[in-house]
C-alpha cells in the first residue's frame, strides 16, 4: 500500500464510511465545478473519478483530509490539468479550445450550488432523448458508474457507456449550454428535470423485468437522494416539494407493499405499523407546505396533487377509514391539469370506494380505447368484476393483466386472486 | 457558433408546394419572410434558401472514373429536405429557440444540426 508506515493509520471500515459519504456528497460538486472551469463534462467526469480513486488508495494510510470536498476538487482539479497537458503535447488544437483552467482557488458556496444546479439542467437537456438524460443524470450528478446505471436498468454495459459517450460528444458539439436556464424558461426545465428523478424512482419502486426483484431500493434511495438535492437548491418551487413529498410517502411503504413470499400487498391491505413514520411525517409536512401555497393561491401542478392523494391515503390508521371523497376531488382536479387516460383510471379506483364497482366500472370501459395495452387496466375492471360477481369476466380480465403485467410481485398478486374467484 | 437548420416535407408537391392549399401557403410565405427579416435584424442570419422537389435531385459517385451519375435522392424516403437555413447562434437552447420560431412559421418539422 502506498505510504504505509507514515502518518496516522485509519481503521479500514471508517476510511469506506467517509469515501462513501464523500461521494454521496461531493459527486456533483466536484463534476458541476470541474465542468465550469473546463468547459467539458468528459474531462470533469474523468478527473472526478480518478480524484475518488486516488481518495480509496491515500486516505487509509494519510488519514482523513480536514476538508475532504477541497481534497476531492483540488485533487480532480490537478487531474484534469494533467490530463489537458498531455492532450496539448499530442495535439495543439485543443490547447486553443482549453485555456480556460486555472489554479482551483476554492469557490464560494453559493457558486458551486450553481453549478450544480446547471449540472443537473444540462444532463436533463430537453435536446437529449429521456433514456439518455436518465443515464447522464445519474453518472454526472448521482455519481453511479456505468455499471450499476446498466444493472439498474437492465442493459449491458455498453449500451450505457455508448449512450453516456454519445451525449457528452453532443453537448459539446451542438453546445449544449452549462447553465441555468432563464426565468421565462425555468418551470418547463424543472419539470423536465423532475420527469428524469420520478422515472428513475418509479423504475425503481415498479421494476419491470421476469428477474428483477420487485423493488430497487438503490433507484429509489438515489432518486429521492437527488430530488433533496434540488429541492435544496430550488426551496421555492412547489413541484420539487411536490415531486419529493411524493416519493417520500411511497417509499414509506416501500416494506410493507411486497410480502414475504414476495407478492404484491395492496394499500387496503398493508401493514401500517411497517410504514416508514418519519418518511410520512416528512412528506405530510411537504404536503402541509404546499397546502397552505395553495390556499393562498399558488396554483398547484401535478406532483403536489399526486402528494396530497398520496397523503390522504397514509393519513389514517385503518385503511377503511380513507377519505375517498377527498381523494376523488383530488383526483378531479388532476385531470383538470393532465386528462390522461392512466389519471382517470385512478380516479375510477377511488370512484370504486365512492358510489361502488358498478358506477366504476362504467367509468373504466369508457378508457378502453386508449389502455387496452396496460396491464393495471385489466387489473382494475378484474377488481371491479370480481366485487360486481361476474366472475367469468374477471377471471379473462386477470388472465390478461398478468399477461402483460412485467412486475414479479405484481403476477404473483394477480394470479393469487384470479386462483381465488369461484 | 453555426447550425444548419433543414426543414422537412412531403415528397409529393402539389400545385401550392408542401402545402394543402394556397391560403395557408401564402400565409407560411409571408411568415417564413418575416421570420428571415427578424434573423437578419438580430444578427443570426447566414443563408437560406428553398430546394427544388427531391425528384429533380441527381446523385453522384466520383470516387471511381469514369463518375456513375444516378437519377433521384440519395436516400429513399417519404419526407425529403424542402429548404434550409444556416443561422449564427450562441447555443444550443438559443438555435431550438429560433428553430421552434422557424418551424411554426414554414409550418414543417426542423432539424437542427450543429456545423463542426
Amino acid at each position: 500500500m502506498p505510504g504505509q508506515g507514515r502518518g496516522p493509520t485509519v481503521p479500514v471500515t471508517q476510511v469506506e464510511e467517509a469515501i462513501t459519504q464523500a461521494h454521496h456528497e461531493q459527486w456533483a460538486r466536484v463534476v458541476a465545478t470541474l465542468t465550469r472551469r473546463f468547459g467539458d463534462l468528459d474531462i470533469a467526469e474523468e478527473a472526478a473519478a480518478e480524484a475518488f480513486a486516488t481518495a480509496v488508495q491515500r486516505w487509509p494510510a494519510d488519514g482523513l483530509p480536514p476538508n475532504p470536498g477541497g481534497w476531492l476538487t483540488t485533487t480532480a482539479n490537478r487531474k484534469a490539468i494533467d490530463r489537458l497537458r498531455r492532450e496539448n503535447k499530442r495535439d495543439d488544437k485543443h490547447k486553443e479550445a482549453r485555456v480556460v483552467y486555472d489554479d482551483g482557488a476554492p469557490e464560494p458556496v453559493d457558486a458551486i450550488d450553481d453549478d450544480r444546479l446547471r449540472l443537473v439542467f444540462t444532463c436533463a437537456h430537453p435536446a437529449l432523448a429521456m433514456q439518455t438524460r436518465v443515464a447522464l443524470t445519474l453518472r454526472m450528478v448521482g455519481g453511479l458508474t456505468v455499471p450499476e446505471i446498466a444493472r439498474a436498468f437492465l442493459v449491458q454495459d455498453s449500451a450505457i457507456g455508448q449512450r453516456i459517450t454519445r451525449a457528452k460528444a453532443k453537448i459539446r458539439a451542438a453546445r449544449i449550454p452549462y447553465r441555468v436556464p432563464s426565468a421565462a424558461d425555468l418551470p418547463a426545465r424543472v419539470s423536465g428535470v423532475l420527469a428524469v428523478l420520478f422515472l428513475v424512482f418509479n423504475e425503481g419502486y415498479l421494476a419491470t423485468g421476469p428477474d428483477s426483484d420487485p423493488v430497487r431500493h438503490e433507484l429509489t434511495a438515489e432518486a429521492i437522494r437527488l430530488t433533496r438535492l434540488i429541492r435544496a437548491l430550488l426551496p421555492q418551487d412547489g413541484e420539487v416539494a411536490g415531486l419529493l413529498a411524493l416519493m417520500l410517502l411511497t417509499e414509506a411503504r416501500r416494506t410493507a407493499r411486497v410480502s414475504a413470499s414476495g407478492e404484491l400487498v395492496t394499500l387496503h391491505e398493508q401493514d401500517r405499523g411497517a410504514w416508514d413514520a418519519p418518511l410520512i411525517a416528512e412528506g405530510h409536512r411537504l404536503v402541509r407546505e404546499r397546502l397552505a401555497a395553495a390556499a393562498a393561491g399558488v396554483a398547484p401542478g401535478r406532483y403536489q396533487i399526486l402528494a396530497a392523494i398520496s397523503a390522504v391515503h397514509t393519513f389514517s390508521r385503518d385503511g377503511r377509514d380513507t377519505d375517498w371523497s377527498q381523494v376523488t376531488a383530488l383526483y378531479d382536479q388532476l385531470v383538470r391539469l393532465d386528462p390522461s387516460p392512466i389519471i382517470a383510471l385512478n380516479r375510477a379506483i377511488a370512484v370504486a370506494e365512492l358510489d361502488g364497482p358498478a358506477v366504476a366500472l362504467a367509468a373504466v370501459d369508457r378508457l378502453d380505447d386508449a389502455l387496452a395495452g396496460y396491464h393495471a387496466y385489466h387489473a382494475t375492471r378484474a377488481d371491479l368484476l370480481r366485487r360486481l360477481g361476474r366472475s367469468q369476466q374477471s377471471r379473462a380480465a386477470y388472465d390478461k393483466a398478468i399477461e402483460l403485467a412485467g412486475n414479479t410481485a405484481e403476477t404473483a398478486y394477480l394470479t393469487r386472486r384470479r386462483d381465488q374467484l369461484r | 457558433m453555426q447550425y444548419l437548420m433543414s426543414v422537412f416535407g412531403p415528397a409529393e408537391m402539389s400545385e401550392f408546394g408542401t402545402y394543402p392549399d394556397q391560403e395557408t401557403m401564402v400565409k407560411a410565405m409571408a411568415d417564413t419572410g418575416a421570420f428571415n427579416e427578424r434573423l437578419q435584424a438580430e444578427g443570426h442570419f447566414v443563408y437560406a434558401n428553398g430546394l427544388a422537389s427531391a425528384t429533380t435531385a441527381t446523385v453522384v459517385d466520383g470516387r471511381n472514373d469514369p463518375p456513375i451519375f444516378t437519377d433521384g435522392p440519395y436516400l429513399e424516403s417519404k419526407e425529403y429536405i424542402g429548404g434550409f437555413w444556416i443561422i449564427e447562434a450562441g447555443d444550443l437552447d438559443q438555435a431550438l429557440t429560433l428553430a421552434a420560431e422557424g418551424s411554426k412559421a414554414c409550418q414543417g418539422k426542423v432539424e437542427v444540426r450543429p456545423f463542426q
